[in-house]
């Protein structure tokens, strides 16, 4: 009897550890602001979409259950997301809500599913094609989107290239001019949504001189496109005699840029260099570490430091949270890897405070903590890393993470 | 007499063996120690220093097939690099790896010796003719 006592006891206190999500870290927010785990252990969660009756989505980047999309829902209002529904049998990285439809990416199309009244989605199983036959060569395939307010979709064509060498990565190749790749890709296309089964032609290339805008949002406040980008990787390793070990971790910047229809950023022949405050010619391209180039190519509102990896922007258009977030940028640092063997940066949520479209003050971390660790020497010991973000219908911002699968809702309690 | 001569032979070629042995040791720390430095110069920024390279872009050199089986086929994916997807413990990696044919013959037998004996790995060296040869082959 003891015994049996004994077993049920544990057994309840094994089910208690089991709905309690695993590997949980402490996030770290300005006073106020509180987080909770609405999502664990789904694997690669890319970016994320919230619907306006606070169902969550979010695409993956590996199958779960052999199912690419997941959908949580809060079915009886107490907070809990309990309702998983899964569908979608391929893996990629966008996802975004626009005009009754749920759009979802792979590596190349670009896909959407109609809701109904009720915002349950009628063409689970055979979703339309709005776009195919994007670029997709493995490198920097990802594709982002976004939507203005006039039924345009803006999608990110990553270059697949470093710097656009003739060999790719090979030490000492030399870069090309003009970059050949930045026909099809290496920018952000436009597509009018209300065509299906589009391809490239069809768009328009709405800006170019971009390695990889993963983090991709329009801003609501002053009409227009802003982008984070992923900048070149390698200085170091292959211009030892112009950027140290130390320089070579810290350059070039990651970069957030508010873009125009036919602006350049300036890739593959220049990078930013937040020390300098200069487009700085790439070494590829006969640059020396000080000679400017490009001339013509915009400059980014900010320049953060090397290789953290902005995997995701939202403008933030909510009112929950106090005054000075409004219009500001949100930006998912998904953490570095070509800063090795120094410690490894990022893996943290910034916040850059903007009004009319700039800049306000200088940008900060907003919520920490993500990787479990300071610092972190081997990044595959970290145990979360940013990529997606999201906001609520209520004003809550959520955060996802690729490494092992959570989703943070975080909130402003007065 | 000739159980002597048995005796002797036996010892010399004991004796021979020992100091092969004791060669190939100190060869091995040798290569080991300058394969580490190519590999930090070369490997590491894309593999990591802990050989666990990157989720999504960069395999792991640890506990991989492609490190610790054939040789010729480690040999080649220095020598000539690898673009094509391949699946390594059931995952694929987005970048492409850059040949390194401009790495001396000496310095790619270091690193191969160097990843096939880090990171938890446990296999033969390999030695500046099987590079050699290897690259005559190309
Ligand atoms: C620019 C990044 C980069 C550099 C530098 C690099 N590799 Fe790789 N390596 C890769 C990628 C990416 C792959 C997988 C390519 C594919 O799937 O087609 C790979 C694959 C491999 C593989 C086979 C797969 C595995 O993980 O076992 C070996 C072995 C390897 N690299 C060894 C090396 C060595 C040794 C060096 C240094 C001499 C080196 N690599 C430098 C990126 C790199």
């Amino acid at each position: 009897m003891q015994k049996i006592r004994l077993v049920v006891a544990m057994l309840m206190l094994l089910n208690v550890i089991a709905a309690q999500p695993k590997l949980q870290v402490a996030i770290q927010l300005p006073v106020g602001f509180t987080s909770k785990v609405v999502a664990n252990d789904l694997g690669r969660v890319r970016h994320i979409a919230v619907n306006s009756n606070g169902d969550l989505y979010m695409k993956l980047d590996r199958l779960v259950n052999g199912k690419g999309i997941y959908r949580l829902r809060d079915k009886n209002g107490d907070g809990v997301m309990e309702d998983t529904l899964a569908f979608g049998n391929y893996t990629g990285t966008g996802i975004g809500i626009n005009n009754g439809y749920l759009y979802a990416t792979s590596d190349q199309t670009i896909y959407r599913y109609k809701f109904d009244e009720n915002q349950n989605i009628v063409n689970l199983d055979q979703p339309e094609i709005v776009v195919d036959g994007l670029l997709n060569k493995r490198q920097h395939a990802s594709k982002s989107i976004t939507f203005d307010k006039v039924g345009n979709l803006y999608v990110n064509i990553g270059a697949p290239s470093n710097v656009c060498q003739e060999q790719d990565r090979q030490k000492g190749s030399p870069g090309l001019t003009p970059c050949p790749i930045l026909e099809n890709a290496g920018g952000i296309w436009q597509f009018n949504t209300s065509k299906t089964n589009q391809t490239l032609s069809d768009g328009i290339r709405y800006a170019t001189g971009m390695r990889n805008a993963l983090g991709i949002d329009w801003n609501n406040e002053v009409n227009d496109l802003f982008v984070t980008i992923h900048g070149r990787d390698m200085l170091y390793q292959y211009f030892p005699e112009m950027y140290n070990q130390k320089l070579g971790a810290e350059l070039p910047s990651e970069t957030f840029y508010r873009v125009k229809k036919g602006d350049d950023c300036g890739w593959p022949y220049i990078h930013w260099d937040h020390f300098q405050n200069k487009k700085i010619l790439n070494p590829e391209y006969g640059g020396d570490g000080k000679k400017e180039g490009a001339p013509n190519a915009i400059s980014p509102l900010v320049g953060f430091p090397g290789h953290m990896a902005p995997n995701a922007l939202l403008i933030y258009s909510g009112n929950q949270f106090p005054a000075k977030y409004k219009n500001g940028a949100f930006i998912a640092f998904h953490g570095s890897w070509n800063r090795t063997p120094e410690p490894q940066e990022g893996f943290y949520v910034v916040f850059v405070p903007m009004k009319n479209g700039l800049p306000t003050g200088k940008w900060e971390v907003f919520a920490d903590g993500f990787s479990g660790m300071s610092p972190v020497t081997n990044l595959s010991a970290a145990k979360h890393r940013p990529t997606g973000l999201a906001q609520g219908e209520d004003g809550s911002i959520y955060v996802s993470d690729d490494k092992a699968g959570y989703v943070w809702k975080i909130s402003y309690n007065k | 007499m000739r159980i002597k001569l048995a005796i002797f032979g036996l010892g010399l070629m004991l004796l021979s063996n020992f100091s092969n042995a004791q060669t190939s040791v100190q060869g091995k720390s040798k290569q080991m120690l300058n394969g580490k430095k190519v590999y930090d110069m070369y490997c590491q920024a894309c593999h990591q220093a802990d050989g666990n390279g990157v989720p999504r872009l960069n395999p792991p050199l640890a506990g991989t097939v492609y490190v610790t089986g054939s040789k010729t086929r480690l040999i080649d994916i220095v020598l000539n690099g690898l673009t094509d997807p391949i699946e390594i413990n059931g995952e694929e990696y987005n970048n492409p790896m850059a040949a390194h044919s401009f790495l001396t013959d000496q310095q790619i037998a270091d690193v191969l010796t160097y990843i096939r004996n880090s990171f938890g790995n446990k296999a033969g060296t390999v030695s500046v003719a099987e590079v050699k040869k290897q690259r005559a082959k190309k």
